[in-house]
């Protein structure tokens, strides 16, 4: 009797073994299969997000290669080590792209990028993911409004420290009707991220480039938004 | 198989089992990205894809695995598949692949696959068993399209937005703008929307069936009345 459940409990657990070795089998033979098609399409899908707000004629390199790695710092509002894209033109450094966080949205943390020319102008602006409120705080996404746009071309130059601000609060930006909370985190986050590079820009461009294996350790931009 | 059997089973699984409106199994899915056509019928597919698979691969196996040992067993074959479909997805179809992300791996634990599989799979040829996983997922994918089309024409006034994400940038013409400057009703796009709908839907479901009943039972009056006449 004991003999016999024992055969069975064998019996089972090689049955068991069995399938997870062929399961695991199957999976190593797919992810062989599919990981550089993956890898690809995650490249194209970072820089078709970055050229939305670096003009092709801003840089001759390979942007999405040319990395640098930023301490997490509270002007950049993450407490993460982030990768930052720099642009080049005949070798010389014409911009570069902050992955930011706006940590006062109307529901939690607002994440973007931000292009800035060396000279402290802004390329543009992009939310790559957020959680305000559908209909009302999302104006901040490009495909729902062009509000965004608001961004370029302004700089710590010619916006003046309390021009940062919504209109409502007697600064220089828009804002829509029932949702001045979002574009407020916004407004902020964005004039600190210029100053963060105005305090660091040179160390920026000046480090060497990540390996791959560290890049694949902090994560670029990606998109979570249509 | 016999036409009789073949006919019954996509008669189950599209309408008189129906996942979505009368097994009501799988919710998670279904609240979560029926907000609009595209979303839904695309999680919709990729489940009945995954169900079709799992029942062919589980059904020849049936009588190999012991008893103890089949969850574990079956849960591991579906996992398998859904970690493949995904992989597959990221690959070829990467922008509904960002959309979807993370539901498709909550596929496993959807109740409904492993339901089938336990009800069905593990009971009948793998021939039936893959039909039966198709027509369930079929019967859901088609409860995610009439559910996302409602949300979506009430939340946003369109529909089939997000089809570019599955066609590419060509598709983007074929939406439909159902309602022009429409300024959008958050409800509906929100999960109360989702509750409010499905309700609905299984409201109108149970009509139609007793609808159907009451015509039978009176065709049955008719027959013995005519028949004592």
């Amino acid at each position: 009797m004991r003999r016999s459940m024992a055969k069975a409990s064998v019996y089972t657990a090689l049955n068991l073994m069995f399938f997870a070795v062929i399961g695991t089998a199957l999976l190593a033979l797919t992810y062989d299969l599919t990981h550089e098609p993956i890898a690809r399409s995650e490249e194209n899908e970072k820089l078709k997000l970055v050229t939305q707000i670096v003009p092709a004629a801003a840089y001759d390199n390979d942007i999405i290669k040319d990395t640098a790695q930023l301490a997490p710092d509270k002007l950049l509002g993450n407490d993460e080590t982030t990768i930052a894209y720099r642009g080049r033109l005949n070798d010389q450094p014409s911009i570069a792209v902050l992955q930011v966080i706006a940590p006062d949205g109307y529901s939690g943390k607002i994440h973007f990028i931000i292009a800035i020319y060396r000279d402290g102008r802004i390329g543009g602006v992009r939310v790559v993911s957020h959680k305000e409120t559908p209909g009302l705080g999302d104006y901040i996404e490009i495909a729902k409004n062009n509000w965004i746009t608001g961004f370029n071309d302004t700089s710590l130059e010619n916006h003046k420290d309390s021009d940062w601000q919504v209109k409502k609060d007697g600064g220089a930006f828009d804002y829509m009707a029932g949702a001045t909370i979002t574009p407020r985190a916004m407004v902020k986050a964005v004039h600190k991220a210029l100053q963060y590079f105005a305090q660091h820009r040179d160390e920026l461009f000046a480090q060497s480039p990540l390996s791959s294996l560290d890049k694949g350790r902090l994560g670029g931009v990606n998109s979570n938004l249509r | 198989m016999t036409y009789q059997e073949f006919k019954d089973i996509f008669y189950n699984g599209l309408w008189k089992q129906n996942t979505g409106v009368v097994q009501l199994l799988g919710m998670c899915p279904i609240l979560a990205v029926s907000s609009s056509v595209v979303n839904g019928v695309s999680l919709g597919l990729a489940t009945a894809v995954v169900m079709a698979l799992s029942g062919a691969a589980i059904a020849p196996i049936r009588q190999v695995v012991p008893n103890e040992a089949r969850i574990p067993v079956f849960i591991l074959i579906i996992a398998v598949l859904v970690t493949v479909i995904q992989f597959a997805m990221n690959a070829y179809m990467y922008s509904l692949y960002v959309v979807l992300g993370i539901f498709i791996p909550l596929i496993v634990t959807n109740c409904i696959v492993l339901a089938r599989i336990e009800a069905f799979a593990s009971k009948n040829p793998a021939l039936q068993s893959a039909l039966d996983g198709l027509a369930m997922g079929f019967g859901l994918t088609a409860v995610l399209a009439v559910l996302g089309g409602i949300r979506e024409i009430f939340g946003h006034g369109t529909l089939l937005s997000g089809i570019d994400l599955v066609f590419g940038e060509a598709a983007k013409s074929w939406v439909i703008t159902v309602v022009p400057n429409y300024h959008g009703f958050l409800l509906a796009i929100l999960p109360p929307g989702a509750f409010i709908v499905l309700g609905l839907l299984i409201a109108m479901k149970n009509w139609l069936n007793l609808r159907a009943e009451r015509k039978v039972n009176a065709t049955i009056t008719i027959a013995v009345s005519s028949q004592t006449a």
